[in-house]
């Protein structure tokens, strides 16, 4: 990735959104956004509050209001696709507020998400990288801690065969060493060769992980940042974060 | 003891059965409009005409349909009509759903109850224009006629076989939403049916199969009435204002209350009825606005 140029990257793409506008009933939210992920990298999508990240990402599953422009994801155009056809291209989502159902049990909800590609994680081998799901396999989706909900939350897409990542906030509200370890899966994943997107505010969590950042500030992206150029570009990212 | 009381053992018994059977009813019918609530938050005021529909299409199948089609031999008997029936009900519930009660879900559960109510008053309007309101008799069938000696009272075969059948309806759906895969997503879906459908699951084919459901129960419980209460249009609307305070005391949207609630109201009402027999017709709206009072959500709801 080294030899990335921000703009276009090498690599082959797994995901293009090209002139995105996005509404929430009458307030137009995302004002043409463009970017692009390629197979394998980890990509962030920064800015303060209110910014439009967490929109992009439910943008690109159809879950906004009405949207316009193109994105395309293995070369396929997907913005006029209904919602559940959109996750059968590979997608996983793990939803800002984790979305754990509280009526089901951690194990139903680990189920829940249907198979979208061949490939996924068995039980057993998510069961290895998150043991305390095991332990609380009956307890109701309800009763679990923040931390267990953040780790099921991610488990369920990793079982479905998704290849391409939707993270959002994953790191917020949890202690230290839970952050470490999300930190910790996250480096294993993509060593796996998935494709992530995180929305992160922590951005001291973020910055070792990706490949590229980007800025997003009234719904539009105002700044491409590569891994080699983060430490030349640091105090333009204080500005547009006010970190 | 039932001497001091001043009632008859026959008395009371017999009031506990028919008690059991009205709730056998009212679960059934309290049922399908919990689960209808629960997937597409719409307050399904047709439930009432679509049992009427029920019991009338069974009828229908009984007497009319031979003479119909030209051949006054055929008839469909009640085994069949008991699978044909809801099917029917149900498909013309899919219909409802797909053209009307689709365009109403972002909006107030008031615009739906108004819609369903339109629609109930429209079908029963229909009815009441084709068969007028005096009832139609559906005779019960052979090997269900007569009654089993119990010792301490007789138990009309129909009517055991009434309680055994919604018993048996109900269970079997309470099984399939709270243990199975498929309930999974339903009650998910339930909670939060966007993230359901960014997971790929396709959810506007769920509401409309739940809801094809929910009203496939109330043809099935208009069926089982048919041979028992008196067949006409207004079947409906008398037991649903029941029904829909049944739903009131156990909670919107919960399954094995409406279950519950329903059977345990049933005996409430036939016990009232042999200790107080003036007060049978309103006990359970006394006992609706004591909920309401003391727990708004309703005995097995969750508070929002």
């Amino acid at each position: 990735m080294s030899a990335a140029n921000s703009n276009s990257p090498a690599g082959v793409e797994m995901l293009r959104v090209t002139g995105l506008h996005a509404f929430y009933g009458e307030s137009h939210i995302l004002h043409g956004l463009d970017f692009v992920v390629n197979r394998g990298e980890v990509v962030t999508l920064l800015g303060r509050n209110g910014a439009g990240r967490t929109t992009t990402l439910r943008a690109m599953l159809g879950l906004t209001g009405k949207r316009s422009g193109s994105i395309m994801v293995n070369g396929r155009e997907t913005i006029a696709m209904p919602t559940h056809d959109i996750a059968h291209l590979g997608i996983g989502y793990c939803p800002e507020e984790r979305g754990i159902f509280a009526s089901l049990t951690a194990e139903e909800n680990l189920l829940l998400p249907p198979q979208v590609a061949s490939g996924g994680m068995s039980i057993e081998e998510i069961y290895t990288m998150f043991p305390n799901l095991q332990e609380r396999r009956a307890s109701p989706g309800m009763r679990l801690s923040g931390g267990e909900q953040q780790m099921l939350a991610i488990a369920r897409i990793l079982r479905t065969g998704a290849k391409l990542l939707l993270l959002d906030e994953i790191s917020e509200g949890l202690a230290p060493v839970i952050v470490q370890t999300l930190g910790r899966m996250v480096r294993q994943l993509k060593q796996r060769g998935y494709t992530i997107i995180m929305v992160e505010q922590n951005f001291r969590f973020a910055a070792p992980l990706a490949d590229r950042h980007y800025v997003i500030e009234h719904g539009r992206i105002v700044e491409t940042v590569p891994m080699n150029e983060l430490q030349g570009k640091m105090d333009r990212l204080h500005e547009l974060l006010g970190v | 003891m039932f001497e001091l009381l001043g009632i008859t053992p026959q008395a009371l018994y017999s009031q506990l059965l028919v008690g059991l059977i009205n709730g056998s009813f009212y679960a059934l019918l309290s049922l399908g409009l919990a689960v209808i609530f629960g997937m597409l938050n719409i307050i399904n005021f047709t439930h009432g005409a679509q049992y009427m529909l029920g019991a009338f299409l069974a009828w229908i199948g009984l007497t009319q349909l031979g003479p119909w089609l030209g051949s006054p031999d055929f008839s469909l008997n009640y085994w069949a009509a008991l699978i044909v029936v809801p099917l029917l009900v149900g498909a013309l519930g899919i219909v409802i759903e797909r053209t009307m009660l689709r365009h109403l879900y972002k909006l107030d559960h008031l615009y739906g109850l108004l819609l369903t109510f339109g629609i109930a008053l429209i079908i029963e309007g229909l009815f009441r224009q084709w068969h007028g309101s005096s009832g139609k008799s559906y005779d019960i069938p052979e090997v269900l006629r007569g009654a089993i000696n119990l010792g301490f009272m007789y138990l009309p075969k129909y009517r055991a076989w009434v309680i055994v059948a919604s018993l048996t309806v109900c269970f079997a759906t309470w099984f399939v939403i709270e243990r199975t895969k498929l309930g999974s997503y339903l009650r998910a879906g339930t909670e939060n049916p966007r993230l359901v459908q960014a997971f790929g699951i396709n959810v506007p084919l769920m509401i409309t199969l739940t809801y094809g459901f929910g009203v496939a129960l109330a043809g099935f419980a208009g069926v089982l009435a048919a041979p028992i209460f008196t067949v006409s249009p207004q079947m409906g609307a008398d037991l649903i204002i029941v029904v829909f305070a049944v739903v009131v005391i156990g909670g919107m949207g919960s399954i094995l209350g409406s279950i519950v609630t329903g059977l345990a109201l049933g005996l409430v009402e036939g016990l009232t009825k042999v200790f107080y027999p003036e007060a049978s017709a309103v006990v359970v709206f006394v006992i609706m606005s004591i909920v309401l009072l003391v727990r708004p959500a309703g005995l097995f709801g969750r508070e929002k």
